[in-house]
Order: C-alpha cells, then sequence, then structure tokens
C-alpha cells in the first residue's frame, strides 16, 4: 500500500503543472474560451509534446501504456486549471478505436492522436438517454457492404474540433460503434458554448453512408463503452479534486485577506467551520478519486470497478456541490461575478457532478452492483 | 501509487485475523454484536488476553512491551479487532496515560505504572472535564495546594468515564492561580481510593451508566505522584491531544455495523419487500457504505504519510469528524430499520451515541483544531 506517485509520474505532474502555471493562467484561458474554436491549438501542440496524448494507449500503438493513475496528475492540474481543451473526449474515443478497432484504424488514428494532429469527439449520448449507456436509437443499416448511419447525438462535447467522431448506433439491435469524418456528408452540427465554457454540439447523422472498414469491431459494444465510460468518471473525479483545490484555495485565501467588522473575515467561527467543511470534502473526494483510478487501472472483473466507479461518483457529485456552493457563498458577492475565477470553477464543478452520471445515476448503479 | 496492501501487509492481516479467530471468546463477541453491557471483568478479560499475546500496547516503545508495528501494521491490527467484534480497549491507561508516562515520567514512574498498565492491573480514568471547564478546558479550577511533600486537592471533575472502575485517576489541576490560565496547570496521578474521593454516578438518557461526577475533598496526592514540573499539565493535555489520533476513525468497527445494518434491514420488510428493496432507504445505506469506503482511503492516505516520516498535520482531526458522523448514522439507521415495532435497544443505542461527537474533542473543537493549525485562520 502506497500513495505516492512514482518518480516517473511525479516527473510528468511537475512538467504538467509548470506548463498549466506559465501558459495557462486564467486570463489566458478566458480568451481561449471566448476564441472561435473554444480551444488552443497551440496548447494542444504543447500536450503532445508534453506526451499527455499518448499516456493511456499501448506500446504497441504508440503510447506510453499508461492508466487512469497516470493520468491523475494531469486531470487534478487540468483541474486546477478549468483547461477546456478536448482532452478527456479524445482519450475516450481514442481508446475505444484502440480497444475495438482493426489494425488499419488503430494505425490509421492512434499515432495521429498521439502526436496531436487527431482530434476526436464520443457522438454516444441521445436526447432521453439520460445517463444509460445502453439506450440507442439511432441506426446503422446496411447497403450493400456500406453503412448509413441516421439518428440525432445530444450534447456532445467537442464536435466541432473533432477530426473524427466515434458514433454509436443500433446495427439491428447490436450496439455498434463508427469512427465517422467530421466532415462527411450527412453529418450536421448545431453546436454552442457550455454552462462551463467548453463546446459542444448536437450532432445531426441524416444517412450518413461510411463503408464498411468504419465500424469498430463486430460485436456488441455495450461493455467497452461501459469501461471507456468508468475509465472517463475516474478522470473527470480527479478533475474535480483539482478544482476543489482551486476553489479552496481561492475561497481560504479570501477569508484571510477580505475585511469587515475591522477584522479578516475568516477570524468569524461561522465561516472558519464552513471552511473545514469544504476542506474534508477535498480530501474525501479525493481519497475516492484515487481509488476509482487505480481500480480502473487494475480491477481484474467489471462489476468490481464498476462498483468502485460508482462510488467515488457518488461521493465526489456531493463533494462537487458543496464545495462549488460555499466557495462562491464565502466570497460573497464577489463570488456571483464572472471577473473572478471562482465563479469560473463553480461552473465547472457543477457540470463535473453531472457528467458521466450524477450521484442519482450512480446510486442505482452502485445498489444493483451491491 | 498503489491501493493494495502489500503480501507483507496481507501476511499480517491473516495472522491477526486467525489469532483473532482462536482468541476472542465468543461471549464476549456475542455481548459485543447484540451492544449488551460489557462489565469491568469483561473488558479486563480482553485486555490480558492480548496482554498475554503482547498486543495491548502496539504503539509503546518494545522495551515497555510495544510491537515494533508500524502506523499500517497498527491499523490493520485495530481494523481486525473492530471488525472481529473485540471489545473496545479501555483508552485511559494504554493510550493516555502510558504515553504521558513514556514521555514526561520520571524513571520510578515508569517503573512502577507502565507494567501494571500493561497487564492490566490498574484501570484508569481521566479527571479533565469540568462543571465550568469542557470544551475551555484550561479555565479548570480544581486546586492543588501544596503542604509539605504533598498536594491538598479540592474541586469537582465530571463526565468522568468509567471513574466508578477505576483504581487510578490522572488529573489536571491547577497549582498556580496567579499565573496565565494555561501556565498554572499541573498533571497528578491519584489513587482513586484516596480518602475525600466521592464517584457519583450520571444517569445518562440510554439509561445507561457510563459517566460519573468525581469529586475532591482534601484529598492528599504525595508530590511524587506529578509527572513533569509543576505547570507543565498544559503542555502534556496538547502532547495528548495530538497522540494517537489516527485511530479515531473506527473503520473496522463500522465495517461489521454496516454489514450487519444490511442484513438487518434486509430482513425488515416494507409493504412486502425487504426494506433494503425501498429506493429511499437504500440510497441512504448507500451514501454511507460510500462515506466510509472514503474515510478508509483517507485513513490510509495519513498513515501512510506517517510512515512514510511525514506526519499529517491538524487535518487528521477530520477522521474523529467523519468517523463519529459515520457512527451516528449507524445508530440511526439501524434505528431507523427496526421501525416502529423494534426494541427499544435500537433508539438507546442511538441515543447513546451522540456522546461520540462530543467527547474527546467535540466536532466543533475539531473544526476549530483544522482551521487554526492547518488553515491558519
Amino acid at each position: 500500500m502506497k500513495f505516492d506517485f512514482t518518480e516517473e509520474q511525479r516527473l510528468l505532474a511537475d512538467s504538467v503543472r509548470r506548463f498549466v502555471a506559465q501558459d495557462y493562467p486564467f486570463d489566458a484561458r478566458r480568451g481561449i474560451v471566448e476564441s472561435a474554436e473554444g480551444f488552443s491549438p497551440r496548447v494542444w501542440a504543447t500536450f503532445a509534446e508534453l506526451g499527455l496524448l499518448g499516456i493511456p494507449f499501448a506500446a504497441d500503438d504508440g503510447g506510453f501504456g499508461g492508466g487512469a493513475v497516470d493520468l491523475m496528475p494531469v486531470m487534478e492540474a487540468f483541474g486546477e486549471a478549468l483547461v477546456v481543451e478536448p482532452f478527456v473526449p479524445t482519450l475516450m474515443a481514442g481508446r475505444l478505436v484502440a480497444r475495438l478497432g482493426s489494425p488499419a484504424a488503430r494505425a490509421q488514428v492512434i499515432p495521429a492522436v498521439i502526436e496531436g494532429r487527431m482530434k476526436l469527439a464520443l457522438a454516444h449520448a441521445e436526447h432521453d438517454a439520460r445517463y444509460d449507456l445502453a439506450s440507442v436509437e439511432a441506426t446503422a443499416t446496411r447497403d450493400g457492404s456500406d453503412w448509413r448511419l441516421t439518428g440525432e447525438k445530444c450534447a456532445v462535447l467537442h464536435a466541432r474540433a473533432a477530426d473524427a467522431l466515434v458514433v454509436s448506433a443500433r446495427a439491428k439491435g447490436t450496439l455498434a460503434l463508427f469512427l465517422v469524418g467530421r466532415d462527411r456528408a450527412g453529418v450536421e452540427l448545431h453546436g454552442g458554448r457550455t454552462f462551463d465554457g467548453m463546446r459542444a454540439a448536437d450532432v445531426i447523422l441524416r444517412d450518413v453512408r461510411v463503408d464498411d472498414s468504419a465500424r469498430l469491431g463486430s460485436a456488441d459494444a455495450l461493455a467497452a463503452l461501459e469501461a471507456e465510460f468508468d475509465f472517463a468518471t475516474a478522470l473527470a473525479c480527479a478533475e474535480a479534486v483539482g478544482a476543489m483545490k482551486s476553489a479552496n484555495g481561492a475561497t481560504l485565501e479570501y477569508l484571510k485577506t477580505r475585511k469587515q467588522f475591522g477584522v479578516p473575515i475568516g477570524a468569524f467561527q461561522a465561516l472558519q467551520h464552513r471552511m473545514v467543511d469544504m476542506v474534508i470534502e477535498y480530501e474525501q473526494a479525493r481519497s475516492m478519486a484515487s481509488l476509482a483510478c487505480a481500480k480502473v487501472d487494475t480491477a481484474s472483473d467489471a462489476r468490481e470497478r464498476a462498483r468502485i466507479v460508482s462510488a467515488a461518483k457518488i461521493r465526489v457529485c456531493e463533494a462537487c456541490r458543496r464545495v462549488s456552493q460555499e466557495s462562491v457563498q464565502l466570497h460573497g458577492g464577489m463570488g456571483m461575478t464572472d471577473e473572478l475565477k471562482v465563479s469560473h470553477t463553480f461552473r465547472r464543478l457543477t457540470v463535473l457532478g453531472q457528467q458521466f452520471g450524477d450521484a442519482d445515476h450512480h446510486l442505482e448503479r452502485f445498489a444493483s452492483l451491491g | 501509487m498503489d491501493l493494495n496492501y502489500s503480501a507483507e501487509e496481507r501476511a499480517f492481516r491473516e495472522e491477526v485475523r486467525a489469532w483473532l479467530h482462536a482468541n476472542l471468546p465468543d461471549d464476549l463477541r456475542d455481548k459485543v454484536a447484540a451492544y449488551a453491557h460489557l462489565s469491568k471483568e469483561d473488558l479486563l478479560r480482553w485486555h490480558r488476553i492480548l496482554a498475554q499475546k503482547g498486543w495491548i500496547a502496539p504503539s509503546w516503545p518494545r522495551e515497555w512491551g510495544g510491537t515494533g508495528w508500524d502506523p499500517v501494521q497498527r491499523y490493520i491490527f485495530e481494523e481486525e479487532a473492530g471488525y472481529a467484534g473485540a471489545p473496545p480497549l479501555v483508552p485511559f491507561g494504554l493510550a493516555m496515560c502510558g504515553p504521558v508516562l513514556l514521555r514526561f515520567g520520571t524513571p520510578a514512574q515508569k517503573e512502577h505504572f507502565l507494567p501494571r498498565i500493561y497487564n492490566g492491573d490498574d484501570f484508569w480514568c481521566q479527571g479533565y472535564s469540568e462543571p465550568g471547564s469542557g470544551s475551555d478546558l484550561a479555565s479548570l479550577s480544581t486546586r492543588a495546594t501544596r503542604q509539605g511533600d504533598h498536594y491538598v486537592v479540592n474541586g469537582q471533575k465530571t463526565w468522568t468515564t468509567l471513574a466508578h472502575y477505576a483504581d487510578w485517576i490522572f488529573c489536571l489541576v491547577r497549582t498556580d492561580s496567579g499565573a496565565k490560565k494555561q501556565e498554572g496547570i499541573s498533571f497528578l496521578l491519584i489513587d482513586m481510593k484516596t480518602a475525600g474521593i466521592t464517584v457519583r454516578p450520571l444517569r445518562l438518557m440510554d439509561g445507561g451508566h457510563e459517566v460519573n461526577e468525581v469529586f475532591l475533598d482534601d484529598v492528599r496526592v504525595p508530590v511524587d505522584q506529578r509527572v513533569g514540573d509543576e505547570g507543565m499539565g498544559w503542555t502534556i493535555a496538547k502532547y495528548l491531544l495530538g497522540h494517537e489520533r489516527m485511530n479515531t476513525a473506527r473503520i473496522g468497527t463500522s465495517r461489521r455495523e454496516l454489514e450487519n445494518l444490511k442484513q438487518f434491514a434486509s430482513r425488515q420488510k416494507k409493504g412486502g419487500r425487504s426494506l433494503m428493496d425501498d429506493v429511499r432507504f437504500r440510497d441512504e445505506v448507500s451514501r454511507l457504505e460510500v462515506e466510509l469506503m472514503a474515510l478508509e482511503i483517507t485513513n490510509l492516505r495519513f498513515l501512510d504519510q506517517l510512515r512514510g516520516g511525514r506526519p499529517p498535520g491538524a487535518e487528521v482531526s477530520m477522521l474523529k469528524i467523519k468517523g463519529t458522523e459515520i457512527q451516528q448514522r449507524l445508530t440511526e439507521l439501524m434505528m431507523v430499520a427496526a421501525g416502529p415495532a423494534g426494541d427499544r435497544s435500537f433508539a438507546d443505542r442511538y441515543a447513546n451515541f451522540r456522546k461520540t461527537s462530543i467527547y474527546a474533542g467535540s466536532n466543533e473543537i475539531q473544526r476549530n483544531i483544522i482551521a487554526k493549525m492547518s488553515l491558519g485562520l
């Protein structure tokens, strides 16, 4: 039992933190959010240079052969800095290609992802599915040796930035995944900026014609999707821990500097105890994020993995809610303003609480796996 | 980062578990499982079994009977003992007076008292709180006046847990009323058979008797029963506060209680179905289970820091806050599960466990400690 990161993981974490501190200050982030693309190509190139995009891919595919534990410090740093680049969507979709795709598909996609030449999005969720991964109504029908894809995908993160989409659809009842170029005829995006400064788009598929090689694997893809969503949920937990660290740090600083009634407001016990509770939330969330990242890397059975990931998300959701709400409250009116980072952290934490399933969803799943 | 126990740690856990299985008397385990009252004899019996094995005071130095276990091994032992349903160890001698003597005692005091604590020959209690001094402990007013080679002690202690079992009491007393309130305090060891000591029970709302008032009227205490210098009592009290804070979460006990709750609730019926199929109740249990999982990892993270020579700061107080919240919630959900037809013992236990967030530094005091020492507020 040890909680320390390895030397290699520490060096990586240090370089990510240095990069974020230098190149991703809050002002720069604001500029990126307001840019036309909604992400920074320069930042993306740096991700590739630092090797971040290769971490969770096998050495055979040109990756680093790492997992969620290796990504944990990266996600924490991204959470602290509120990084908006399409990192997790690209990794999720890329890992699905790596897991299910043919050698040709893998050779086409994975090295390009690792080198920063290709970004991906995962077009899976549909309007009435909520968080149920099996609820897919988009269809894939045979047309000679090709496929025609039809359906609507909802709030696909960074769809516009992606070079290609991994799209889910039902092929005669089987849940199938396809790699589809974003510019393919019949792919229509209706996008906008999300509550937390990211980009997302509804993806309409109108008879999108792809050849058979676009299909990733031939078996039902639900188990693979569940594994990748668990992986991404563990990453989201780690990212939330970083965002909470930022919110708590800013709030503590504010309590020490803001004066009312002639004293720093941190002198008031009513506020001290609330600050302490925020720290406890952070520590408990951090513990569960660590556990989830460790489990998605090592759990031999899917049930155990799913149970721990859901447990982590239940706890992290609660911590996201409490830390984000309290950080705004303890900042008073200033916490409401767009000017302060803390209001952006509030938004990110709120979204992270719901992403990949809210507490209710994971409570249901946790109990079903009892 | 590797959250699995090492092969050595797993082997150690197996050793502890096997030994507990073979040596924890069934009647004691059954009493603990049934939340039955544990007599002084019950507590001492288990104490002596552990002393015989050499496992009664793991954190003491080896020369005084310690086991040399590292913090994670100590945690594993506590967790397994709690999970097995072993009676709790009374902390006043083993975890409080003992460590104080080890750090501040004279050679003669150590020679006399430590083996007796180790073997369970003396039952200790703690004379800290007074009617006017609870959370503000340093305001205590029990006075000790020097007369030759004795102190004469007058005053009253309260909330004194198991004073009615105790042979000895360690007391914080005021030896200098002119000094700053923290500086005039000394630490005395007092034989409970000394003339002038009266113990009066405090009946609690669950009907039980575990705490007492202790009255001290002209109690004569030999000066060589003072630990540390005169005026050092507050330093000692603070040292104790920082000692053994790692095992306040009671993970093993809560895990056993949680399993018990799930089994018990699954046997209760609501609308013809198991109560565990009732989503409202089930989700409450799940949330509690998740909180306990998180606390276990948090506790292990702090232990890992300690083992690595980077002892965590005041934030370990959160183990007490969260640990007691979990214990309380467990008793509450047991009472809820028992429902209107349930035995009153469930409500009694729920009532009794309100004490956990009050004793040993209330959870509000723990928050003050984190705010001040760890956050710099």
